[in-house]
């Protein structure tokens, strides 16, 4: 073996790669998820009109558009960001607003006003949530700022979540108090709430983690926390029941309470918080449910969804349809669907765009498509815990935690409401469904996302080099 | 429109969504940044093995500066992080008293099992020349490799070393 060889083989450094800014690999991606939903629109069109639909070019260029300004955007503001989040999240949107159009188009819909004009307006909706994506990008430099406003986040959340019980300003639309009307605009609040929310408790728990963590007993395996930091779940838990009461929507209490626990999981590496807090919320769900009507209508129509059909259909009692119709729905899709446009899951009428467009998206691309999408879901989750474990501040980790388990825990909430594994809520599915806060929230919590993810991938400056190195010389045998 | 093309339309539409999501995770695959081997000619890392593995991302090729020829005539500007679970931070130096530790008040916060909740500051003095001192810390603070016990002056490049983590001073 020659010297240099050797030399060579013995001088090798370990490094961390230099991380690459990774846009054009973002804009690759967007065009190819502008691409998908204007084939996706074209095929609806010429499925149910037989033509290719006339607001295609419009269509096209106003998606692209808007992925256009936020790529640039995040190529300006943000270089060092996640390729992937930006380009998951348009496509959702893109398919969803196919849907929507796809929805507007039953005459069925349209004669008892379900729909018409959504697709529209959820275009505009979307423009809005690129709007607060870019304001996010630009005037957040930095998102430790956020932890300044720990307190005030608590507040403002609360003050989210109390809304909708205000009189006059409230809704109660089918049961749930989610919502409250502001000059004709219905708003779910608990969208903002969630990223609020996951601001304070990111900062809360990056101060007490260690009070958490460390104070403690080992008793079978798990760690016993001591009774006073059993303190802030139980008033976590506590506020959760009592939406749950007063909001009687199962989705948000869920959320915000799972939200909790992750984060607090992460924060302090107990699993013991985990079975707590999946005790707690079986305990109070249940406890709940047991006392309070509408909860347990929505169980009924969880449990034995074709009874109440029967019961509806007949006039007699029974609450809801369409948890039933929405399984005829997927169970008609079968593996391959039957094709954009040939579905006929406009017969869920109510709510068939917003909290069920799942089952439509089920009919009529099948499960391959339904698996395709929660990848895609999954996808955005995998990339906020990616951002999470490479941020170098707390903070950041604990945020980016929050925030792509809320997201995650909502996708399961709807989702699983849809397709029958636990009772329907009302919420939305974050991008797909039609609403105006779902889709600005969201596209709000994709930013803050972005942002964190700019900041934990900016590479880290090179190490000065050290004036003692080269004086000192190393004789090595062989 | 005839049967035939909707059911290739609606293929075409599930291969192209599941193309999308392969295409993403390829990116993923190519997007784990981590660790790589780089090979160089210097000979310093063969000196001090144990910090092979831990020190990040030293470009393979670097003009290092002869020596102490420099040392005292530009003030320092920031305060790089080079090793432990911070690595990559920078603060610029601006004047102000910079403390270091586990307490969430300090300007670096330090996320590190041997280091103290008020473990080192790190001021400029009268002159502008600044000054490490370990504000009485269980594990103590070193520069380079001697251990703190009264307020030091940083030469430029000295690694400070609180339990994981290391900083410096740069120009």
């Amino acid at each position: 073996m020659s010297t240099t060889n050797q030399s060579t083989h013995h001088t090798s450094t370990i490094g961390s790669i230099g991380t690459p800014s990774r846009r054009n690999t973002e804009l690759a991606l967007l065009v190819f998820a502008v691409a998908i939903p204007v084939f996706a629109y074209a095929n609806v069109g010429l499925a149910i009109n037989e033509e290719v639909p006339s607001g295609l070019l419009s269509y096209g260029l106003g998606l692209g558009l808007l992925a256009g300004v936020a790529h640039l955007v995040v190529r300006k503001f943000a270089p060092y960001a996640d390729p992937l989040l930006l380009p998951l999240a348009t496509l959702l949107n893109g398919l969803g607003l196919v849907i929507i159009w796809r929805l507007d188009q039953s005459k069925l819909l349209q004669s008892i006003q379900q729909a018409g004009t959504a697709a529209p307006r959820q275009l505009l909706y979307t423009a809005l949530g690129i709007a607060l994506f870019i304001v996010v990008l630009i005037f957040l430099k930095d998102h430790r700022v956020l932890q300044r406003y720990t307190y005030i986040s608590m507040v403002g959340a609360l003050f989210l979540l109390l809304l909708p019980l205000v009189p006059g300003l409230g809704q109660n639309i089918y049961g749930a108090k989610i919502w409250i009307s502001v000059a004709g605009f219905s708003i779910q609040p608990g969208e903002f709430a969630k990223i609020v929310l996951a601001i304070f408790f990111a900062g809360y728990l990056m101060v007490k983690r260690d009070a958490l963590a460390l104070a403690s007993r080992r008793f079978i395996g798990l760690y016993l926390p001591r009774g006073r930091d059993l303190g802030p779940i139980l008033v976590v838990w506590f506020i959760s029941i009592l939406i749950l009461v007063f909001e009687t929507d199962l989705g948000t209490s869920l959320l915000f309470f799972g939200m909790f626990v992750i984060m607090l999981y992460v924060a302090t590496e107990r699993t013991s918080w985990i079975v707590f807090g999946l005790l707690m919320s079986s305990v109070g769900a249940v406890g709940v449910a047991s006392f309070e009507p509408h909860v347990q209508q929505r169980v009924q129509a969880w449990l034995d969804p074709m009874h109440e059909y029967l019961l509806s259909r007949q006039g007699v009692g029974g609450h809801s349809e369409q948890a039933m119709q929405a399984l005829w729905a997927f169970g008609s899709g079968g593996t391959l669907g039957t094709g954009l446009g040939q579905g006929h899951s406009d017969l869920i009428r109510f709510a068939a765009n917003s909290d069920f467009i799942l089952a439509t998206f089920g009919e009529e691309m099948g499960l391959a498509g339904i698996m395709a999408i929660l990848l895609i879901y999954g996808l955005i989750v995998e990339r906020g815990v990616r951002t999470a474990l490479a941020a170098r501040d707390p903070f950041g980790k604990l945020l980016a935690i929050g925030l792509s388990g809320a997201f995650a825990l909502q996708v399961f909430v709807v989702a699983g409401g849809v397709m029958g594994l636990i009772p329907l809520t009302g919420m939305t599915m974050p991008f797909l469904a039609y609403g105006g806060s779902s889709v600005i929230a969201n596209w709000a919590l994709v930013g803050i996302l972005i942002r964190i993810s700019d900041t934990a991938r900016r590479p880290a400056p090179a190490p000065a080099a050290n004036p003692d190195a080269e004086m000192t010389q190393v004789v090595r045998p062989s | 429109m005839s049967e035939l093309t909707l059911t290739v339309m609606r293929l075409g539409f599930l291969a192209v969504l599941w193309l999308f999501v392969i295409v993403a995770v390829q990116v993923i695959r190519s997007d784990l940044f981590g660790t790589r081997v780089t090979q160089r000619g210097a000979r310093r890392e063969a000196a001090r093995p144990q910090q092979q593995a831990a020190r990040q991302a030293p470009p393979p090729q670097r003009q290092q500066s002869g020596g102490s020829g420099r040392r005292g005539r530009n003030a320092p500007t920031k305060l790089v992080v080079t090793e432990g679970t911070l690595t990559g931070t920078t603060v610029a130096l601006q004047g102000q008293t910079i403390t270091l530790g586990r307490a969430h008040d300090s300007t670096i916060v330090l996320d590190d099992d041997y280091a103290s909740s008020r473990h080192a500051r790190i001021y400029p003095d009268r002159d502008g020349q600044w000054i490490v001192e370990d504000l009485g810390s269980t594990n103590g603070t070193y520069l380079d490799r001697n251990r703190l016990t009264t307020p030091t002056p940083i030469a430029p490049g000295a690694p400070i070393r609180i339990g994981k983590t290391v900083i410096e001073l740069r120009k």
